[in-house]
C-alpha cells in the first residue's frame, strides 16, 4: 500500500446486489416461513437478484471533493451506503486511507424529549465523535446553530428550523478525515442552505476528502471540482464536475424515470403497466421545485393487455404519510389485439402549492370497473427545495402550512351602525 | 521521541471493506472505539424512560419490591413453602434481584435493534453497541435495587457471610446466560417480528421455572431434573446463597449452568456478528 500515499478511497469493482422475494415468497413471519419450509423443503423460494450497484471503480484523491449525481434510484444512495459501511457489497473491495463521516440524513438519532443540549452529545456519539471531542466543539456548534437560549429545551418544542440548524450544525462540526454527505442541503429554507453550503465549501477546501450526493446541480458544480455519473447502477462518467452536470442534464431529458425495473414494488393485474415518470419544469426533466413553480408530471404507461379504456390515479403524500390531494384521468388507452399500445398523460400543475419539503406519488391505472390494472405506490418522489408562491420572500413554516392557499387580505371597514 | 509522535500523526487509519464470508470474530478494539457511544445510548434510555411518571426513578426499587410482596404472600403465607429460615419476604426479594438482571437485559436487549431501525439503516457503528448499552442500564437498576437489598437485609438483621465475594461471579454469568439469549432474539426480531411477541409470554414462563419465587428444596425431588436443565436454576440459587447463605452450592449444577452460560453467550454474539450483515438491508 505504499503507492496509496495520495488516494483516500479506492474502489475496486463494486457491486451490490439485493434479493427480492415475490409476493407469494416474502415471509414476514417465522410461521409463515416455516410453514413453507415444510411444506416444500427442497424449494427455494422465488426470488430476483437485482443489482444496485454494477462493478463500479473509480479512485479519490486525498483532498478532492467529488460530487456523485444520478436519479432517484440509480444506485448513489446504496454506494453510500456501502462506503460509510451501512452495508456490506456483495462483491468487489473498498480501501478507505482515513477516518469516515458519513452524513446520510440531517439528525440521525435526535431524541425529541431530550434537550438541545443532550442532542448535541447524542447525535455526535452517534456520529462517530468522542465526548471530549464534541466537548471541544460544543460553543462552536452552539453558536452555528444559534440556539442558545434553547439549550435546555427538549426538541420537541423546537420550530422545524431551529431542529434542522441544530442537526446540520453537529454534522458539520464532524472531524473524519473523509466525508460522505447525502442531500443534506435539501432540508431548511433558502437562507439556512447557503450557510450549509458555505459551511461545506470550508470543509471542503480544509483538506479533506468528501463525497457528496446531491440532486442540486448548483450546490455540485461550485463545491466539487470532478463528479461521478451513476446511472442503473453502474458508473457512467467520471469527469470534472461541469461536464458531468451536462451529461446528467442531456441524461435525464432524453429517457424517463425507469418505472418498468423488477426492483419496483407494484400491485394490480399487469395488463396496463406505468413505464415512467418525469417531472418537467420549464420543459426541463428535474428532480426538486419550488413552491410556486409551474410543473408537469408526465406518466408514460404500455398497454400489453387490451384494454380500451382506463384510469389513471395518482395520490400526493407528505413525507409524513398523510395524503395532500388526488387527481383522476380517463384516458383512452388503445391497444390492438396482441398488441403493445404506449402513451404518455400529462397532468399540469400551475403554481404549485406545495411547502418545503419531500413529497411522494403514489400512481395506479384502473379498468373502468375500478380494478387496479398497476398500482405503484412508491412511483415518484420530489423535493419543493424552496417557495416563491406568495411572491413576498416569505416561506411559512411548514408545519403550520404544508401547503399553500391563493388568498388575498383586504383592510374592510366595519360599517355597521355607522353608516350615515 | 520527537519521531513517534511524528508517526502517529501520519499514520492514517486504513479500512478495507469487502464481503464478508462465514463466521467473523467480534471486534473488541472498534467497540472500544464507540464506548463514548454505548454510555450516551445508555445514557438516553435511562433519562427517558421516567420521562412523564410520577414517581420517577423510584420504580426501580418499588417494582422488585411489589414482586417480592406478592410472591411473600402467594409462596409463603398461602402455600406455605420453605425459605431456609430466613424471612420469606428477603428471600423473595433476592431472586427477584437476581431475576430482574436476566429478564430486563434479555427483554431489552432483544428490542434494542429495532428500537433503534432509524440508526441502523442511517450509520455505521458496530451493531453490538446498541444491546450493550441496555445491558449497561439494567445494571443501573441492579445497582439501585441491591442498595434496596442492603437496608432489607440491615431491617431483617441478616448477617452478609464469605460467600458474598462470589457474587460478581454469579452475575457475571447471569448477564452472559441473558446478553447471549437477548443477541439471538435482538438478531432473529430484525427478520421476524414476532419474537417481540413470543418474548413476553415466554419469560414468565422461565421465571415460575426458576428458583425465584420459591427455593430448590421446596421442588419434589422428582421434578428436580427437569428444574436442573433451566441454568438460571443453579445461578439463581448460588446468587441467593451469597447474599442470604440459603440453599446449598451444588459444583456439579453450578459447573453445568456456567458451562450453558458462557455457551449461550458465545453462541449469541457469533450468531449476532453473523446476522448483522443484513440488518441495515431487512430493518
Amino acid at each position: 500500500m505504499s503507492s496509496s500515499s495520495d488516494i483516500a478511497i479506492s474502489v475496486r469493482g463494486l457491486g451490490k446486489a439485493y434479493t427480492i422475494a415475490h409476493t407469494q415468497a416474502k415471509h414476514t413471519t417465522a410461521a409463515e416461513a416455516l410453514m413453507s419450509r415444510l411444506r416444500r423443503p427442497l424449494q427455494r423460494s422465488e426470488t430476483e437478484t437485482f443489482w444496485a450497484l454494477k462493478d463500479v471503480s473509480f479512485d479519490v484523491r486525498r483532498g478532492d471533493v467529488v460530487g456523485i449525481i444520478g436519479r432517484n434510484g440509480a444506485g448513489k444512495s446504496t454506494l453510500l451506503k456501502v462506503l460509510s459501511r451501512i452495508t456490506e457489497p456483495t462483491t468487489g473491495e473498498i480501501d478507505l486511507y482515513g477516518r469516515v463521516g458519513s452524513l446520510l440524513e440531517v439528525g440521525t438519532g435526535f431524541h425529541p424529549e431530550l434537550t438541545g443540549r443532550e442532542n448535541i452529545f447524542l447525535n455526535g456519539a452517534i456520529l462517530g465523535m468522542r465526548k471530549s471531542e464534541i466537548q471541544r466543539q460544543f460553543d462552536a456548534i452552539v453558536d452555528f446553530a444559534g440556539v442558545e437560549q434553547f439549550l435546555d429545551t427538549p426538541v420537541k418544542r423546537y420550530s422545524s428550523g431551529m431542529y434542522v440548524r441544530l442537526a446540520f450544525a453537529v454534522a458539520a462540526h464532524l472531524r473524519s478525515e473523509i466525508l460522505v454527505v447525502d442531500e443534506v442541503l435539501a432540508v431548511g429554507d433558502a437562507e439556512f442552505q447557503k450557510k450549509c453550503l458555505g459551511k461545506m465549501k470550508d470543509v471542503a477546501s480544509g483538506g479533506r476528502t468528501v463525497l457528496f450526493v446531491s440532486h442540486n446541480l448548483g450546490a455540485i458544480r461550485s463545491l466539487c471540482r470532478t463528479a461521478l455519473v451513476v446511472s442503473n447502477g453502474e458508473l457512467t462518467l467520471e469527469a470534472d464536475a461541469e461536464e458531468a452536470c451536462r451529461t446528467y442534464l442531456h441524461e435525464m431529458q432524453t429517457t424517463p424515470q425507469e418505472l418498468d425495473s423488477p426492483s419496483v414494488v407494484r400491485s394490480g393485474t399487469g395488463e396496463m403497466r406505468l413505464t415512467g415518470i418525469q417531472l418537467l419544469s420549464q420543459d426541463a426533466e428535474v428532480s426538486q421545485v419550488s413552491g410556486g413553480d409551474d410543473v408537469v408530471f408526465a406518466f408514460a404507461y404500455k398497454n400489453s393487455g387490451t384494454q380500451k379504456h382506463a384510469q389513471l390515479l395518482l395520490t400526493c403524500y407528505d413525507q409524513q404519510d398523510t395524503a395532500l390531494f388526488h387527481l383522476r384521468r380517463d384516458i383512452a388507452a388503445y391497444a390492438k389485439e396482441g398488441e403493445v399500445g404506449n402513451g404518455v398523460v400529462h397532468c399540469q400543475i400551475r403554481r404549485l402549492p406545495l411547502n418545503i419539503g419531500r413529497y411522494r406519488l403514489a400512481v395506479a391505472l384502473q379498468d373502468p370497473a375500478g380494478q387496479n390494472l398497476d398500482h405503484v405506490s412508491n412511483a415518484f418522489s420530489f423535493d419543493v427545495v424552496s417557495c416563491h408562491f406568495y411572491n413576498n420572500g416569505q416561506t411559512p413554516d411548514p408545519r403550520y402550512s404544508p401547503f399553500l392557499v391563493e388568498h388575498q387580505f383586504t383592510d374592510g371597514r366595519n360599517d355597521s351602525g355607522s353608516r350615515k | 521521541m520527537s519521531e513517534a509522535t511524528a508517526t502517529i500523526e501520519h499514520r492514517t487509519p486504513h479500512l478495507t471493506i469487502r464481503p464478508s464470508r462465514g463466521w467473523s470474530p467480534i471486534n473488541l478494539r472498534e467497540l472500544w472505539m464507540f464506548r463514548d457511544l454505548l454510555l450516551v445510548l445508555a445514557g438516553r434510555d435511562v433519562k427517558l424512560r421516567y420521562r412523564q411518571t410520577a414517581l420517577g426513578a423510584i420504580w426501580v426499587i418499588l417494582q422488585p419490591l411489589m414482586a417480592a410482596g406478592i410472591f411473600a404472600v402467594v409462596f409463603g403465607k398461602v402455600a406455605k413453602l420453605p425459605s431456609d429460615g430466613v424471612p420469606y419476604f428477603l428471600f423473595a426479594y433476592a431472586g427477584q434481584l437476581g431475576w430482574g438482571v436476566f429478564s430486563g437485559t434479555l427483554s431489552k436487549s432483544s428490542l434494542s435493534l429495532v428500537g433503534n431501525a432509524h440508526l441502523v439503516s442511517k450509520i455505521y457503528f458496530p451493531r453490538l453497541v446498541l444491546p450493550l448499552s441496555t445491558t449497561l442500564g439494567v445494571l443501573l437498576d441492579f445497582a439501585v435495587a441491591l442498595g434496596m437489598m442492603v437496608v432489607l437485609m440491615a431491617l431483617y438483621h441478616v448477617r452478609p457471610h464469605a460467600g458474598l465475594l462470589l457474587l460478581p461471579v454469579w452475575m457475571v454469568l447471569i448477564l452472559m446466560l441473558s446478553l447471549g439469549l437477548g443477541l439471538i432474539a435482538a438478531a432473529l426480531t430484525v427478520s421476524y417480528r414476532d419474537i417481540q411477541h413470543i418474548l413476553p409470554v415466554i419469560i414468565p414462563f422461565i421465571m415460575y421455572a426458576s428458583p425465584v419465587a420459591y427455593s430448590m428444596q421446596a421442588v419434589p425431588a422428582s421434578l428436580k431434573p427437569f428444574f436442573l436443565v433451566n441454568p438460571m436454576s443453579g445461578l439463581l440459587e448460588a446468587f441467593r446463597w451469597s447474599l442470604l447463605g440459603t440453599g446449598h452450592l451444588r459444583p456439579d449444577f453450578l459447573g453445568y449452568s456456567a458451562a450453558a452460560a458462557v455457551l449461550v453467550f458465545f453462541f449469541g454474539a457469533f450468531s449476532f456478528r453473523k446476522m448483522e450483515r443484513k440488518f441495515a438491508d431487512v430493518i
